[in-house]
């Protein structure tokens, strides 16, 4: 029963980890825009987020037969190093540039406000969420 | 906490742009210096970025930005005919240096707006941590 209310708190927390990193992304994106070389890159959110939530179907999961064995599922750590890696992608340049640095200032720069505002709603989720828990609790 | 990478990886990236700011400065104040210390006119200077990984285990979405080199201009200086210039050489030619007050312009609008664009980051971030902080109340 308990599950039932924290299932949508344990969703949004996992979003929100998300979104903390691909902000960290893009950011790292904008601060290399002068960086000769660097190769931008973009997270497949969507993707990184059924393999958090454990609603992938093709996710890989080592199997574990003793306490020492580093597991690919349940070690929290471990899992999301992995599923950010995987995720990782380069985004394509749109315009070529001398010293082969992809990074498109203005699509970071939209990404990023498009990231920041849904990192809010993904917080007023948890707030109103908690909100109705406790309203539900208090029974008034 | 990953969203607390964001300064480390902002915060290079905004030291970096001060420091070619600073470069750009000293170009431009040396724009039409005869001679250096040594004898020998100016040459003008360029820093070269390097992205550094600034997070735990290299992880490569925290990518912060360090200045790995300041190199020198090796091209020849301008030279102006003006015989009755003390530093002038035997055919009467003073060498200046060899800074594009043009080029250094262009290079410290764009170390600017860099710096600016990383500062807004980290503001971003900050009203996100804070709201973050307020979590469930």
């Amino acid at each position: 029963m308990l599950n039932r209310l924290t299932d949508t708190l344990d969703f949004q927390a996992q979003a929100l980890s998300l979104r903390s990193e691909r902000q960290r992304l893009i950011a790292s994106n904008i601060a290399n825009a002068d960086t000769p070389g660097y190769v931008a890159r973009e997270m497949n959110f969507a993707q990184a987020l059924k393999e958090a939530t454990g609603t992938a179907s093709g996710a890989a999961v080592l199997k574990t037969s003793q306490a020492g064995h580093i597991g690919g599922g349940a070690d929290g750590t471990v899992a999301s190093n992995r599923s950010a890696e995987a995720n990782l992608a380069y985004a394509a340049p749109s315009q070529t540039n001398l010293d082969r640095n992809t990074v498109d200032m203005d699509r970071e720069r939209a990404s990023f406000a498009d990231n920041t505002v849904k990192y809010e709603a993904t917080l007023r989720f948890i707030n109103s969420n908690v909100r109705t828990t406790l309203s539900a609790i208090t029974g008034q | 906490m990953s969203m607390m990478n964001i300064f480390n990886v902002s915060g290079s990236a905004a030291s970096a742009q001060s420091q070619r700011l600073n470069v750009v400065a000293s170009n431009l104040a040396n724009a039409d210096t005869v001679a250096g210390p040594d004898g020998q006119a100016y040459k003008a200077r360029q820093v070269t970025f390097q992205t550094q990984l600034v997070g735990a285990q290299n992880d490569p979405t925290a990518a912060g930005v360090k200045v790995s080199s300041i190199s020198e201009d090796q091209t020849a200086g301008r030279r102006v005919h003006d015989p009755k210039h003390p530093s002038a050489d035997a055919d009467g030619y003073v060498t200046y240096s060899n800074v594009n007050a043009v080029e250094e312009m262009v290079n410290m609008i764009s170390a600017s707006r860099s710096y600016q664009n990383n500062i807004e980051v980290m503001n971003t971030a900050k009203s996100l941590l804070m709201k973050t902080l307020q979590m469930g109340q």
